[in-house]
């Protein structure tokens, strides 16, 4: 078969969502092409279609949207009018699917070879126990630990990013034409994000499968696609081959896309040894009730004007530290100094003034933001709370604010946090830490939910806020190009302990503790060349959780 | 003869269901008939069973006899009916708001609104509707219902006397307002102490939660009805002279153990609000206890517990109306549903008579569908609110 | 194994607690009543010295603890204690004669008996036909059938038990008489009869708890449904049978276990109604005679007999969906 030869053929495909009676599109006019052997990457921000897309691609539409228009051919069956039965032969044996979360999409009844095995036995390609021997072999070519034993084991008796290759594995059992791969990495940790990409490359390449990489992280879709599609709200923006795009992108839009990495705020120099730190940590452990404690011995000072970021993957005790500070989880021992007075463990006892200061802005702003109240009255709230303004001056200090946080005052002020995008909602969060007027604000990864231009948006409108204020920021995240951007001093966390601490740019360049250098250099960057050049450098057998496992 | 039809019967589902599974595949691919060619066995199947039920009824409907069977369908047909004009008027007629509403609401539910608004109504006016006392005594006992002087029935008591003479429309119009009046006290109360305890345990939690979430387990492993049963026996034991004051103990021992409930999904719900950051948030910034349960619970927790209020208002509604049916509920001389069913059952026997029978035979299912009618219309309506609460989650 | 053996064997030990609490709660309630079960009992013309050789033949002048414990001991036993109204008190002299009281034990044991039929006819049509209909329900919802099911289901949960039980004495009793609206049944009955006589409460009930049960049951399987791991089964190309049988089905195995569960405990509750209505001879109507005479004796025994079984279900529940589940199985 010649590589040329044309798998996939959307025309013109139209899809509408149907969402409480009303209709709205969600692929408008696309068309998309697809050759034997070759990796497309679809980018988009939330919203833009892509998963649908995918999905169309397979002949496959989830409850509550409806193909209205054009045609998907796969190797020219038309799979828009084909009969049920037609698409059932296709699906599992010839077009293979892998989900984003893997730990929901395999069924927690069943052994992982079993789920591995049905597809090939439902389909008569072979025998279970030709199966499980493939399945076996599978599994070793990804590099899972154990290969001999993994799919005995039950789904929630494994790692997620160890399911993750099990599923990927299972989507390989019969061989198939096409894989499309739904965001598979993005609810992982970088170094077992790592993992993952290179055994999906690997084995993608081995069988020559064709596959769509549906991601929102152009550093990954560089790693792994020979072309990009790049989706805007149901349309579609460019199209071309991966370097092309990256070097000399076309559109305003895919432009912007791409500019959004270089935002950088200098580094502030240190601050000198006689001042007085805002917050200070000492030897702070803790634990919840009587179980092993999740921080352990953590030291460091946050001091006027900075910001601090707090990096380690979850479950390195980095949001703990958080709670700590605010005092919802008195710490076993140490203590924590605001000032360098030593503040009461548990917030209960603390004094209003003393809650003033300490301000948090929230990872979800969905949940941050009482659903019931008006923004006047969210942000009013601690105006009327801590500095006792009533009536047109609350009003007066509540519009200031809006107009701080870049939000038409007038127009937002009556609405409800419903009627307000992601972006929009996070901005209100921080309006209603500012409107305490705190000396120093926790960031709990406020930019992880967001699209990459929105979340650029809101660490612009904090730097700038920074400088106009004086505001010291503890920044907690597990995105090193959020730290890049905006942090002055990077504190490494992992299992509950300081790996290694100091200023950005020395953080930013080698050499350092090894699980730093890991961690950091786990980071995918624009280059398509970065994975193999860090395959190069490293090694496949020293990434991720086993280069981890190692130290 | 009746085996016969039945096989003919048969025979006629399992050809339909055969033509409309199989002879629809071969048709084509066009979209309009794509549902023919993709409908499963099972499905052609149900269709075939409901085009037969159909044909059956409508058999049934316009050949002689079947009284009752025609009543039903004027029944549902003109309740149907009814539902959907309010619908309409519904959503031509208001505000925007109310329009909007009325658009998203299907005829159950609409009918549902219709049906709560009447039974308020005749509840709240009973003493201007109903022609006598809830009380009074006539001298004729047992008068047929209909009216008609020949066949035993009187012009003034358009459905009759009941044993004692007492008028039976008053009564059922009576019935409205001390049944559903002391069902919507009782739930009242048990929303007022379950509410409050169960927030109270969310926003405190510790040993307060712990403590009063192992009185409720306790208090909820005995199965409701038998515990009320068990703690009427005592009140009666104490007060069966005063007849006020056992309605009284009823109305408190259904609304402690109904609060139970109550308790157990206000917590829940208080819980889920109370691990939202931007409860967090009010926390840290040193709100009071009353300003976190009234000003960041409370109007979260409104829209589920409404529904809530509406089931539970059923329940208490069954529980009483049971009660009182079994003869320890609401005691007489008041007007009650519950106890008018079992007062009037033997008037079923009636049914076969002639002319009157069929109506006096309805006279107990009057009081057991009154009953009936409200809760089902609650049900539609809560049904549609809680279809709602789920679809604006996505 | 062991992890499970913990949960399980705690859960038991919490069922067996709760019993204990349950029986302190119906002891103490029975004992809050006013005056005294030996004047009661002999009405007020009695001489004070039967009233006291009473009070000593029933124990009631010793402790309140004592009496309890005596009571939960022969409780254990099967020895619910002396009926009020079966007692021969006009023979009453004075001397022990405890043994021409008629126990409670064997009042219940033999309406016990009825009351498991009733529940076992019940149970044996509803279960399938609910689980049945909601599994349809679940495949071809939003379709004309779920919608038919979905109004009439609900129609039939808010109808009061009587008032199904009405029209069913309507329609099968008195215009079209199948069954006889009178379940009189006895000991020299056979089986047929038995079961011909049962059928009106048997099928007021089972159209009760079918609707619940259908509704839960299709709940249960619509949330399961749209799990991911079912869009991955349906991915896979597998036929929509084997996605109910064997994707679906396992993991709605706890939540159907305990929508059975519940409802048959609900029968418990349902089932006191039903058999006053149709005069059926089973524990419900003895309790509710009992309620009326204010036969303590009997009224506590059938409270506690009610509470055991509602208990037991609830734990049966538990238990088996602890077994069901692999996670809890299967420690990491």
């Amino acid at each position: 078969m010649s590589s040329s030869e044309l798998l996939v053929k959307i025309r013109d495909l139209q899809i509408d969502g149907i969402a409480d009676e009303t209709r709205s599109r969600i692929i408008n006019n696309v068309d998309l092409d697809l050759h034997r052997g070759e990796v497309l990457g679809l980018i988009g921000e939330s919203g833009a279609g892509k998963s649908t897309l995918g999905l169309a691609a397979m002949g496959f539409t989830r409850d509550g949207c409806e193909i209205v228009g054009g045609s998907v051919e796969f190797d020219g069956i038309d799979l828009v009018g084909a009969t049920p039965d037609v698409r059932r032969q296709l699906l599992g044996k010839r077009i293979a699917y892998v989900a984003q979360s893997a730990a929901a999409s395999f069924n927690p009844a069943h052994k992982i070879i079993n789920q591995h095995a049905e597809a090939p036995l439902f389909h008569g390609m072979s025998s279970r126990a030709e199966a499980e021997a493939d399945a076996i072999d599978l599994y070793s070519r990804l590099r899972l630990p154990n290969p001999d034993e993994i799919g005995f084991r039950y789904p929630h008796q494994v790692s997620g990013g160890q399911l993750q290759r099990a599923m990927t594995a299972m989507a390989m059992s019969c061989r198939p034409d096409l894989i499309i791969f739904d965001e598979p990495t993005t609810a992982l940790d970088v170094t077992t994000q790592i993992e993952v990409l290179v055994a999906i490359r690997e084995i993608v390449e081995q069988f020559q499968t064709a596959a769509i990489y549906i991601t929102h992280d152009l550093a990954v879709v560089a790693q792994m696609a020979d072309r990009v599609k790049v989706l805007l709200r149901g349309d579609e923006v460019e199209e071309a081959d991966t370097r092309t795009m990256l070097q000399s992108p076309r559109e305003e839009y895919t432009k912007s896309l791409w500019a959004v990495r270089s935002f950088e705020r200098p580094q502030k120099p240190l601050a000198a040894k006689t001042a007085t730190p805002v917050i200070s940590l000492r030897n702070v452990t803790a634990a919840y009730g009587n179980n092993d404690p999740v921080v352990r011995d953590v030291s460091f000072d946050i001091h006027e004007g900075r910001t601090v970021a707090v990096v380690g993957e979850s479950g390195s005790g980095k949001s703990t530290t958080a709670r700590c500070i605010t005092g919802l989880l008195p710490p076993r021992t140490g203590e924590i100094a605001f000032q360098n007075q030593v503040l009461p463990a548990d917030y209960r006892n603390r004094s209003v003034e003393q809650l003033r200061q300490v301000q948090m802005i929230y990872q979800m702003a969905d949940t941050a933001l009482n659903p019931r109240k008006k923004i006047g009255e969210i942000i009013g709230r601690p105006v009327e709370f801590y500095l006792g303004l009533k009536g047109a001056e609350k009003r007066r200090r509540v519009e200031k604010l809006l107009e701080q946080i870049e939000l038409e005052p007038s127009e937002f002020i009556n609405r409800l946090p419903s009627e307000l995008s992601g972006g929009q909602k996070q901005r209100i969060g921080i309006a209603r830490a500012l409107a305490a007027e705190p000396k120093f604000i926790i960031c709990d990864e406020v930019t992880s939910a967001l699209d990459q231009l929105v979340a650029e948006g809101i660490l612009k409108l904090l730097t700038n806020l920074q400088e106009e204020m004086k505001l010291s920021y503890m920044l907690i995240t597990h995105d090193l190009s959020t730290v890049k951007a905006i942090a002055d001093e990077v504190v490494v966390m992992k299992d509950g302990r300081i790996v290694e601490a100091g200023p950005k740019d020395e953080m930013f360049t080698p050499p350092h503790h090894e699980y730093t250098d890991l961690l950091l250099s786990s980071v995918p960057e624009m280059d398509p060349d970065w994975l193999d050049e860090l395959l190069k450098q490293r090694g496949a057998d020293n990434l991720g959780d086993a280069a981890v496992s190692k130290m | 003869m009746p085996t016969l039809s039945l096989t003919i019967w048969a025979a006629a589902v399992i050809v339909g269901t055969a033509m409309l599974s199989f002879v629809g595949r071969p048709i084509g691919t066009r979209k309009s008939i794509a549902r023919l060619r993709d409908m499963t066995v099972t499905g052609a199947l149900g269709y075939s069973l409901l085009i037969v039920t159909i044909y059956q009824a409508a058999a049934l409907y316009f050949g002689p006899g079947a009284t009752f069977f025609k009543w039903a369908v004027h029944g549902v047909i003109g309740f149907g009916l009814a539902g959907y004009l309010f619908q309409q008027l519904g959503r031509h007629v208001g505000t925007k708001a109310t329009k909007k509403l009325f658009r998203s609401m299907p005829v159950t539910a609409a009918l549902g609104i219709l049906l709560i608004i009447t039974y308020a109504f005749v509840a709240i006016f009973a003493d201007f509707i109903a022609p006598y006392g809830q009380a009074e005594i006539f001298k004729d006992a047992n008068l047929l219902p209909g009216g008609n002087p020949e066949m035993g029935g009187n012009p003034a008591h358009i459905l009759g006397t009941d044993q004692i003479g007492r008028d039976i429309l008053s009564r059922l119009i009576y019935g409205a307002q001390n049944t559903v009046g002391i069902a919507f006290v009782t739930t009242l109360l048990a929303f007022f102490i379950g509410i409050s305890l169960g927030f109270l345990a969310a926003t405190i939690g510790g040993v307060l939660d712990q403590v009063l979430s192992r009185i409720v387990d306790m208090l909820m492993s005995i199965p409701q009805l038998i515990f009320a049963l068990l703690l009427m026996t005592i009140a009666t034991a104490w007060f069966g002279s005063e007849k006020g004051m056992v309605t009284l103990f009823m109305i408190l021992i259904i609304a402690v153990l109904d609060s139970t409930r109550v308790f157990r999904l206000s917590r829940a719900v208080g819980m889920n609000i109370v691990v939202m950051d931007f409860f967090e948030a009010a926390k840290l910034r040193g709100e009071k206890l009353s300003y976190l349960i009234f000003s960041e619970i409370t109007p979260n927790a409104f829209a589920p517990l409404l529904a809530e209020f509406g089931l539970r208002f059923c329940f208490v509604f069954l529980t009483i109306a049971s009660l009182s049916f079994l003869g320890i509920g609401i005691q007489p001389p008041l007007a009650d549903w519950g106890t008018m069913v079992r007062d009037l059952s033997q008037f079923i026997a009636y049914a076969p008579f002639p002319v009157v029978g069929p109506l006096t035979a309805s006279l107990p299912l009057m009081a057991a569908g009154a009953i009936a009618l409200l809760t089902v219309a609650v049900n539609f309506v809560v049904d549609w609110m809680l279809h709602r609460a789920s679809g604006l989650k996505e | 194994m062991n992890n499970v053996a913990m949960i399980i064997s705690k859960r038991l030990g919490l069922g067996v607690l709760t019993m204990f609490m349950v029986s302190v709660i119906i002891f103490l309630a029975v004992n809050m009543l006013p005056g005294d079960f030996a004047q009661a009992l002999l009405g007020q013309s009695a001489t004070p010295e039967a009233v006291a050789a009473i009070r000593k033949d029933l124990g009631l002048d010793k402790p309140f603890y004592t009496r309890y414990f005596d009571w939960l001991v022969g409780v254990l036993q099967f020895d619910f204690g002396t009926s009020f109204a079966k007692a021969n008190f006009s023979s009453y002299g004075g001397t022990s004669a405890a043994a021409n009281f008629g126990t409670v034990a064997d009042q219940i044991a033999p309406r016990f008996a009825n009351t498991l039929f009733l529940a076992g006819v019940t149970a044996a049509i509803a279960v399938p036909l609910s689980l049945t209909i909601g599994v349809l329900a679940a495949l071809y919802r939003y379709s004309i059938f779920d919608r038919i099911a979905n109004i009439s289901t609900l129609t039939s949960i808010s109808s009061p038990e009587f008032f199904v039980a009405y029209v069913l004495i309507l329609l099968l009793a008195v215009l079209s008489p199948v069954f006889p609206s009178l379940s009189n049944i006895h000991d020299g009955m056979d089986f047929a009869t038995k079961l011909q006589k049962t059928m009106l409460p048997a099928l007021t009930l089972t159209l009760v708890v079918t609707a619940h049960m259908m509704r839960m049951t299709r709940a249960a399987i619509i949330n399961l449904l749209a799990s991911p791991y079912i869009e991955m089964a349906r991915l896979k190309g597998l036929s929509p049978f084997r996605i109910i049988v064997f994707h679906a089905l396992p993991n709605a195995l706890a939540p159907i276990i305990n929508v059975i569960a519940l409802n048959l405990a609900y029968l418990i509750t349902g089932v006191v109604v039903v058999e006053v209505v149709f005069v059926y001879p089973g524990v419900g109507q003895l309790f509710v005679d009992s309620v009326k005479i204010r036969d303590i004796p009997v009224v506590q025994a059938c409270c506690l007999v009610f509470a055991a079984a509602y208990i037991s279900l609830n734990l049966l529940a538990d238990v088996m969906s602890i077994l069901s589940n692999p996670r809890l199985r299967l420690p990491k």
